[in-house]
C-alpha cells in the first residue's frame, strides 16, 4: 500500500469523526458510561478484597516456648521463626506482659493479684503474608525446638479464605458479565453509526474498493473514538472515585476501613480503560462494517 | 467485453426467477441500449456484470473476468474495469465534487499528482470545471449526474454502465447526457445504458437489446418501436 494511500485512509477516519459528529458523541458517551460503571464496580471490588486482606493479617498465629527455655534462649528464637517463609512480622511478647493483657480483659483485676507471671509462658504473636498457608506455617513453627505449642484460629482462617474467595469469584462474574454487555452495547453503537453509512460503503465497494481499503478509516475512526471515549471515562472515574473515597473517609465508616488511594489504582485502571476502548473502538469498527461488505 | 450464455438467475429471498436462459455479448467499443419495462431483469444484468450477485446457471464473462470461479477477494479488480453510473446519482455527500471523483483514483492507489491531472481533466470533459469545490447537494440534477459520470470515467475503464442515468434529469440535460456517453463511446469505451426512456433511445442510432419478463425478446439496430413499454 502507498504511503499516500495510508496518509488518505487515516486522515479519512480523523475527517469521519468530524463529518459525523454526532454518531461520534453517541459512541464516546456510550463507551465513557461503560467504563464508568464497569470501572466504579471492579473498584469497589478491589477495595472489598483489599478490606478482607487487611482483616486477614489481623488473624494471628501464637507461639508458646517451652517453659524450660531461659529468658535469652526464648527471645533468641526470634531469628529462626522469621527465617520461615510467609511469616509478615513477629512480636516477642515476654510472660509479663502477657500477663497484663490478660489481666487488663478483666474488670475485677484484684481477682489476679496473687497470680504469678510464670504460671504464663512466653511467647511470639506472628503475623502471616498469607492466611491460605497458616497450617504449613503452623506446622513449620512446630518444628522449632523450643516452641511448646502453638495457636492458630484455622477455622477463623478458612473463614475469610472462603469469604475473600467468595467476593473474588462473586466479583470476576460480575465484571465479565458488565465487560461483555459494555462491549456488546459500543458495538452496537457503532454499528448502529455505521448503518447510517452503509449507502457510502456501497458505492465504496461499486469503484472497486477493496474491502481493507474501506474499513481501514473505520478502524482508524473507531481506534480514536476508544482512546477518546477511554480517557474521559479515566478523568471521570478519578473524579468520582476521590470523591466517594473522600467521604467515606471523613464518615464514620473512615475509623474501620480504609481506602486504596486512586492514585495506587491509576495506572492499571488507565491501561484497563485504554485497552477495552481501542478493543471495541477497533473491533467494534470491523464487526460493524462487515455485513455491509458482503456486496 | 461481456458474455453471458444461457444464464439464469434466482433472487434466493423472494425465489423470484429474475433471468431465464439469457444469452448476450456485448464486444469492446460497442454502444448498446438495454431496454424494458421495470422488474423485466435490466438491472439484475447490470448486478451480474458487476458482480453484486451471481448467476443460479449458465456463463458470464465481463472483461475478461470469469464470474462463475472468481473470486470475492478478486470482485474489486472486476469493477475497477467498470464504471458505473445510477440514476440516483449514488454521490458521498459529505465529499466535494472533486472528492468524489478523486475517490475513485484512490482506490486504485494513484499518487496525488495523478489524482490531480485526471480529475481536473475529466471534470473539464464532463463541463464541470469550478464546481470542484462544491458539495453534491450544491448542483442542480444534471450536474450531479455529470459528476457521477465523471467519476465512473476517472480510471479510464474498459466499459460504462448507466442503469436509467437520466431517470432523475430533465429531457434536454439527458440529451446531453446521452451525448456524453456517445463521445465517451468514440474515444474507446464501451457503453451499455439501461432505460426505458423510448425517445432517447430512439434519437441515437445504435443497438438495442430490449428483455422483458427476464427474457431477451430483442436484439438489433431496430430501435425501441418493436418494443412497447408497459
Amino acid at each position: 500500500m502507498r504511503l499516500n494511500k495510508i496518509g488518505y485512509l487515516i486522515k479519512e477516519g480523523f475527517v469521519s469523526i468530524f463529518a459525523h459528529g454526532f454518531m461520534s458523541f453517541a459512541s464516546v458517551t456510550i463507551i465513557i458510561a461503560c467504563l464508568i460503571i464497569m470501572g466504579s464496580f471492579s473498584l469497589l471490588a478491589v477495595n472489598i478484597d483489599k478490606l478482607i486482606v487487611d482483616l486477614e493479617q489481623e488473624n494471628e498465629i501464637v507461639a508458646f516456648i517451652d517453659e524450660a527455655l531461659s529468658d535469652e534462649d526464648a527471645m533468641s528464637l526470634e531469628p529462626r521463626i522469621v527465617s520461615i517463609s510467609n511469616i509478615s512480622s513477629v512480636k516477642f511478647v515476654a510472660r509479663e506482659q502477657a500477663m497484663d493483657s490478660f489481666v487488663s480483659d478483666y474488670e475485677n483485676k484484684e481477682l489476679f493479684e496473687d497470680i504469678d507471671p510464670t504460671v504464663f509462658r512466653h511467647r511470639y504473636v506472628i503475623y502471616l503474608e498469607d492466611i491460605t498457608l497458616m497450617e504449613q506455617t503452623k506446622k513449620e513453627l512446630e518444628k522449632i525446638t523450643g516452641i511448646a505449642r502453638v495457636k492458630a484460629h484455622l477455622e477463623i482462617a478458612k473463614g475469610f479464605i472462603t469469604v475473600r474467595n467468595m467476593v473474588s469469584a462473586i466479583s470476576l462474574i460480575l465484571v465479565v458479565i458488565l465487560l461483555t454487555i459494555s462491549i456488546f452495547i459500543m458495538a452496537n453503537t457503532i454499528k448502529l453509526t455505521t448503518f447510517g453509512r452503509r449507502e457510502e460503503i456501497a458505492i465504496m465497494k461499486m469503484v472497486g474498493a477493496s474491502n481493507s481499503f474501506i474499513r481501514c478509516p473505520f478502524v482508524v475512526e473507531g481506534l480514536i473514538l476508544g482512546l477518546v471515549g477511554s480517557g474521559l471515562a479515566f478523568l471521570i472515574q478519578w473524579g468520582i472515585y476521590t470523591l466517594v473515597s473522600d467521604k467515606v473517609m471523613a464518615s464514620i465508616a473512615g475509623n474501620i476501613v480504609s481506602v486504596i488511594p486512586f492514585t495506587v489504582l491509576m495506572y492499571p485502571v488507565l491501561i484497563v480503560f485504554a485497552g477495552i476502548g481501542i478493543l471495541v473502538g477497533a473491533f467494534g469498527g470491523i464487526i460493524a462494517i462487515r455485513n455491509f461488505l458482503k456486496v | 467485453m461481456v458474455q453471458m450464455k444461457g444464464v439464469t438467475m434466482v433472487y434466493e429471498s423472494s425465489g423470484t426467477e429474475a433471468l431465464k436462459d439469457v444469452d448476450l455479448c456485448i464486444d469492446d467499443g460497442e454502444f448498446v441500449f438495454l431496454v424494458g419495462p421495470s422488474g423485466s431483469g435490466k438491472t439484475t444484468i447490470v448486478k451480474l456484470i458487476t458482480g453484486e450477485v451471481s448467476a443460479a446457471e449458465g456463463e458470464v464473462i465481463v472483461n475478461g473476468f470469469d464470474l462463475r470461479r472468481i473470486r470475492r477477494s478478486k470482485l474489486p479488480k472486476l469493477r475497477r474495469t467498470l464504471g458505473v453510473i445510477f440514476q440516483d446519482f449514488r454521490l458521498i455527500d459529505k465529499k466535494t465534487v472533486y472528492e468524489n471523483v478523486a475517490f475513485a483514483m484512490r482506490v486504485v492507489g494513484a499518487s496525488n499528482r495523478e489524482i490531480r491531472e485526471r480529475v481536473s481533466y475529466v471534470l473539464e470533459l464532463v463541463g464541470l470545471e469550478g464546481r470542484e469545490k462544491r458539495l453534491p447537494q450544491e448542483l442542480s440534477g444534471g450536474e450531479q449526474q455529470r459528476v457521477a459520470v465523471a467519476r465512473a470515467l476517472v480510471n479510464n475503464p474498459r466499459m460504462i454502465i448507466a442503469d436509467e442515468p437520466t431517470g432523475n434529469i430533465d429531457p434536454v440535460k439527458s440529451l446531453e447526457l446521452m451525448l456524453l456517453l456517445e463521445k465517451i463511446n468514440e474515444l474507446g469505451t464501451t457503453v451499455l445504458v439501461v432505460t426505458h426512456e423510448k425517445e432517447l433511445v430512439n434519437a441515437f442510432s445504435k443497438r438495442v437489446v430490449a428483455i422483458d419478463d427476464g427474457r431477451i425478446i430483442s436484439d438489433g439496430m431496430d430501435g425501441y418501436f418493436c418494443y412497447e413499454i408497459e
